[in-house]
């Protein structure tokens, strides 16, 4: 039936010569040309330095492509069965950084974790995927049928989406909920019931908007209108569209980006990172990173797509979707298609919390890969 | 397996949905990545380009006022300061602290430089303190390392080498106003200063100069980053005056603590070679800013300093109108130069008595004679004979109560009466009236300015408008020639004449000024006495032996004197006005000899100009001199 049929792996494991074999080599080629472009981008945002930005990035995103490559090689079933674990390790952290997070520009985000600063929002994106997928995965046909099977994972989403609200972060919050969506649908969900739910989310929303930071309603204005208040919060948005457009076709060459070394883009490094891109190598270069973006998010939707377990196929599909969430808010963001929201560039912008979590979440990807054909023993359908 | 089959059935048909969203989503960021980029793309370039380069403007340097001889009557001194740079200091106060150690600064200072600190950001240099000597300068620079953040840079003052002797003619400049920025922006630059009375203000366009602009890179904060382009501006214009400042200095020194002015001219081109003013005042205290009790000193002074009487002062002529009454006569064919009238020491018309100064009278009077013993009775009847039209056209064409173009803001035109301004009052002009005029008192009032006109005009029967610039930039200006101005209309007859008359008040045995006589060589002096009441007197106080020195001061008649000389060649014209001063002959006479003999002496209007002169352009710029 399915268009990647292979045989199934029936042992409960296989070498490792083999796994390493399975990995996608020519996937882990593409995430080195984006962490070199973000290599690139930040040699060129410290002014043509390697310090502060670069090197760091480069050692993070070794650090990274280790972990990934470990992960990769973790039996499937056995990160699986940790699901709900690390949900809850995630739902956890998110309360801890509620009740004693740092803060940044007026929200609670930061953890700080052997002296390093952490967002959990970031590692709850993907803990949740894993967490759904363990959920749908051993779901019968019948079983989605019923709407009450559907509360618990509705719950599991609600739950981190409203801690990362509380924090408060609209971005994370939106990707989050979108994401756990995707899931649904993926498992079969049947659309309508999914736009239901979608649809009582979108009636809450003018009661969350009475909800939000002041900030946060200011970003929605601003965006509504950013040349109302070019020196305030509307500046931002203003002055990245400036520098997008004096790119031109061809961009202004590396290093010559008016915008960006004389300071009038603000968060060059991280935020508006493509910005600076764009403003430098032009057009064709921002739709070249733009086509690098593409290949590995549908580099991504089809390994699900070969995957021959429900729970894989499950997982796959949610972290290409956070992906291509990541990719999407943030360059709608800086081409004032959306208001700007603290989305980073994955794997291009200055980051710890984001490069390792990105990196986590491609390491569960391969592992998807790697083991897409052995059988999950405990999944209740699979004969 | 059946069943697992229609779920991953259903999940590849959804995730290929989901994918072809994805593709569409990113599809849509593309075509908005074109439209930012190149649809809107020249819009945000130029934006781009003005977020990145300010134009800054360089101020020029004012262009100096020389004298006759190019002596500078007003330049430009470096002034060195102490600016703060904030952010090269780590603590502004330790230094300003230790800065005060070697240079004081006062406490309303320090507030100042601590407010301007606070508005400012961090790499904007502050004025610590302006005008350093060379000792402290070498204070400031040998403790440098106590004083992170301070540097010494240099700017420019204006500064007048000869203060007040030349103040009421080159006047002064001051910190420009609104209004001056808005007409030119070059104002809003620090340091900056227009001309605010007297030369400064009249020649302010060619002085000023053009600003130049220099392209500066600059990052969101307004730091410069690099310059990207500079375009020199062009310097201010040299301005050469007229005046030779040793004589307007030598002048004033004769004017003593009158409350006098003085103008001299070269009666051929109408050049004034002097026009002191007393008391004065010293210009560069309007450059940093006039104090209070500065201001009140000089509003409240009775002798006005910071007025020019020269060209503001308004006087009635007294006797120095007589050749104006007689040219007219002569002119007008009224009357003869031969024709006698007897003087017994009034005249009597209508039911009034005009009384002559002389109580018992000159006798038989021609008109040699009448300006020789300056007889009132003579010019009574010669102006009646006359009549008032004659007397106001002559009065006119000689420069008087006419507008004249000299280049000083706020000269006033004095005021020559006709029976047709009578008229438009609603009043008569009655016979008296120009009977009074006959000896330059009534309804007239004159600068002394106006008069040395007169006495050039009179001297060398040219038609020459008093003018204080000489070249501007370098190149002569029209009438600095005697033949750039039109021979007067008037006879030679008629002005021999008068000539003739004034001689004698000064050189003849019997005249009325002889105190004018020069004690040169060769040389002969003609002028004529004038002295001018201010207040009436009543027949009472005549009768009660009238003596004016006994009036309080401000009470007091003006004394004047006119003259020219040599008398053989007209060179040189002066008009001297003594306020208060009582009697012509006795107060204005003595120092108007001492002046002429002064300007004999040096002769300025023989000696060669600077050697840089070039004569060029005979076509005289619009409004400045029209013969």
């Amino acid at each position: 039936m399915s268009l990647f049929e292979r045989r199934l792996i029936r042992e409960a494991s296989f070498g490792l010569t083999n796994k390493l074999w399975q990995i996608s080599w020519f996937y882990v080629v593409l995430l080195c040309m984006l962490a070199s472009v973000g290599y690139v981008a930040l040699y060129s945002a410290a002014g043509g330095s390697p310090e502060p930005f670069a090197s760091p990035h480069i050692i993070r995103f070794g650090v990274g492509l280790i972990l990934m490559l470990s992960i990769a090689l973790v039996d499937i079933r056995f990160i699986a069965r940790m699901s709900w674990v690390g949900y809850a390790i995630g739902v956890i952290l998110l309360i801890l950084v509620l009740k004693m997070g740092h803060t940044g520009k007026g929200a609670q985000r930061w953890l700080n974790l052997g002296g390093v600063a952490w967002q959990p929002s970031e590692l709850m994106k993907i803990m949740l995927v894993l967490a759904l997928a363990q959920w749908f995965q051993r779901a019968t046909w019948e079983r989605m049928g019923n709407i009450l099977f559907l509360i618990p994972p509705a719950i599991a989403v609600l739950v981190p989406v409203a801690l990362i609200l509380r924090e408060p972060n609209l971005g994370t919050a939106v990707i989050t909920a979108v994401v756990g969506a995707t899931i649904f649908l993926g498992a079969g969900v049947r659309w309508w019931k999914v736009l239901l739910i979608v649809g009582v989310v979108a009636l809450c929303a003018p009661i969350a908007y009475n909800h939000l930071h002041d900030y946060q309603r200011a970003r929605i204005t601003t965006f509504l209108h950013p040349e109302s208040d070019p020196l305030g919060a509307g500046y931002n948005i203003i002055q990245s569209k400036i520098a997008l457009g004096s790119g031109g076709m061809w961009g202004k060459g590396f290093l010559q980006g008016s915008q960006a070394h004389l300071n009038f883009l603000p968060e060059k490094q991280t935020d508006f990172i493509f910005t600076m891109l764009g403003e430098e190598f032009g057009l064709v270069g921002g739709l070249a990173l733009l086509g690098l973006l593409t290949v590995i998010i549908i580099g991504g939707m089809l390994m699900a797509l070969r995957c021959r377990h429900q729970y894989g196929r499950l997982v796959a599909l949610g972290i290409s979707m956070n992906f291509f969430m990541y990719v999407v808010v943030n360059i709608a963001m800086v081409t004032g298609t959306i208001p700007v929201g603290g989305v980073p560039l994955p794997l291009v912008s200055h980051g710890g919390t984001a490069m390792i979590t990105v990196m986590m979440g491609m390491g569960v990807l391969m592992s998807v890969h790697v083991h897409r054909n052995v059988e999950f023993s405990d999944g209740t359908d699979e004969l | 397996m059946k069943r697992d089959t229609k779920r991953s059935g259903v999940f590849t048909r959804r995730a290929l949905l989901i994918g072809a969203a994805q593709i569409g989503a990113l599809g849509a960021l593309a075509a908005k990545l074109y439209q930012v980029q190149v649809v809107e793309g020249a819009r945000y370039s130029t934006l781009a380009e003005t977020n990145r380069i300010s134009s800054r403007l360089i101020a020029p340097p004012r262009g100096r006022l020389l004298d006759r001889f190019g002596t500078v009557v007003a330049g430009n001194k470096l002034n060195w300061r102490a600016l703060l740079i904030a952010e090269q200091t780590g603590d502004v106060d330790e230094t300003l602290d230790n800065f005060s150690q070697l240079v004081p600064i006062p406490e309303h200072e320090r507030a100042r430089i601590e407010r301007e600190l606070r508005r400012h950001r961090r790499f904007i240099p502050i004025t610590v303190r302006e005008f350093l000597s060379w000792n402290e300068m070498a204070a400031i620079e040998t403790n440098a390392p106590e004083l992170p953040g301070i540097v010494v840079d240099v700017g420019t003052t204006r500064i007048y080498p000869y203060g007040p002797a030349l103040a009421h003619i080159v006047g002064y400049v001051a910190p420009p106003n609104e209004k001056d920025v808005a007409e030119d922006t070059m104002f809003a630059l620090p340091g900056m200063r227009v001309g605010r009375a007297g030369m400064e203000k009249y020649h302010d366009l060619s002085v000023r100069g053009k600003a130049g602009a220099v392209q500066l890179e600059v990052n969101a904060v307004g730091r410069v980053i690099r310059e990207l382009d500079r375009q020199e501006g062009t310097k201010g214009q040299d301005i050469q005056l007229t005046i030779d400042t040793e004589l307007q200095k030598a002048v004033l020194d004769r004017l003593g603590d009158e409350s006098a002015s003085a103008v001299v001219m070269d009666a051929r081109n109408g050049e004034i070679l002097a026009m002191s003013t007393n008391p004065s005042f010293d210009p560069s205290l309007f450059n940093s800013g006039v104090s209070q009790a500065q201001w009140a000193e000089w509003t409240n002074n009775r002798k006005a300093p910071l007025i020019n009487k020269a060209v503001s002062g308004l006087y009635a002529p007294g006797s120095t109108f007589k050749m104006i009454v007689g040219m007219a006569g002569l002119e007008s064919r009224a009357i003869t130069a031969t024709d006698i009238v007897n003087c017994p020491g009034y005249l009597d018309f209508g039911d009034r008595r005009y009384h002559c100064w002389s109580k018992g009278g000159h006798g038989g009077m021609n008109l040699r004679d009448g300006l020789k013993n300056s007889c009132d009775v003579y010019f009574y009847e010669m102006a009646r004979r006359t009549g008032m039209d004659h007397i106001a056209n002559m009065a006119n064409r000689f420069g008087l109560g006419v507008k004249l173009d000299i280049e000083l803001p706020g000269t006033r035109t004095g005021f020559m009466p006709t029976r047709e301004w009578r008229r438009a009052q609603g009043k008569a002009w009655n016979i008296g009236d120009t009977i009074v005029s006959g000896i330059g008192q009534g309804y007239m009032q004159l600068t002394p300015l106006s008069l040395a006109t007169m006495v050039s005009r009179i001297a060398s029967g040219r038609d020459v408008q008093p003018h204080l610039t000489r070249s501007i930039g370098g190149v002569l200006q029209y009438g600095s020639k005697p033949e750039d101005w039109p021979v007067t209309s008037v006879s030679d007859k008629s002005l021999h004449a008068v000539r003739e008359g004034m001689w004698a008040v000064v050189n003849e045995q019997g005249g009325s000024g002889p105190l004018g006589r020069l004690d040169l060589p060769g040389m002969q002096l003609a002028g004529k006495t004038g002295s001018a009441q201010v207040r009436n007197v009543t027949r009472e106080q005549r009768d009660n032996g009238y003596k004016s020195e006994n009036m309080p001061w401000e009470f007091r008649p003006n004394a004047l004197f006119v003259a020219f000389a040599p008398y053989d060649n007209p060179r040189y014209a002066l008009a001297l006005v003594v306020e208060h001063g009582n009697a012509g002959a006795q107060a204005a006479a003595p120092i108007a000899k001492d002046i002429m003999t002064e300007v004999l002496t040096r002769d300025p209007a023989s000696k060669r100009d600077s050697p840089t002169e070039q004569v060029a352009a005979l076509t005289p710029p619009p409004g400045v001199l029209k013969p």
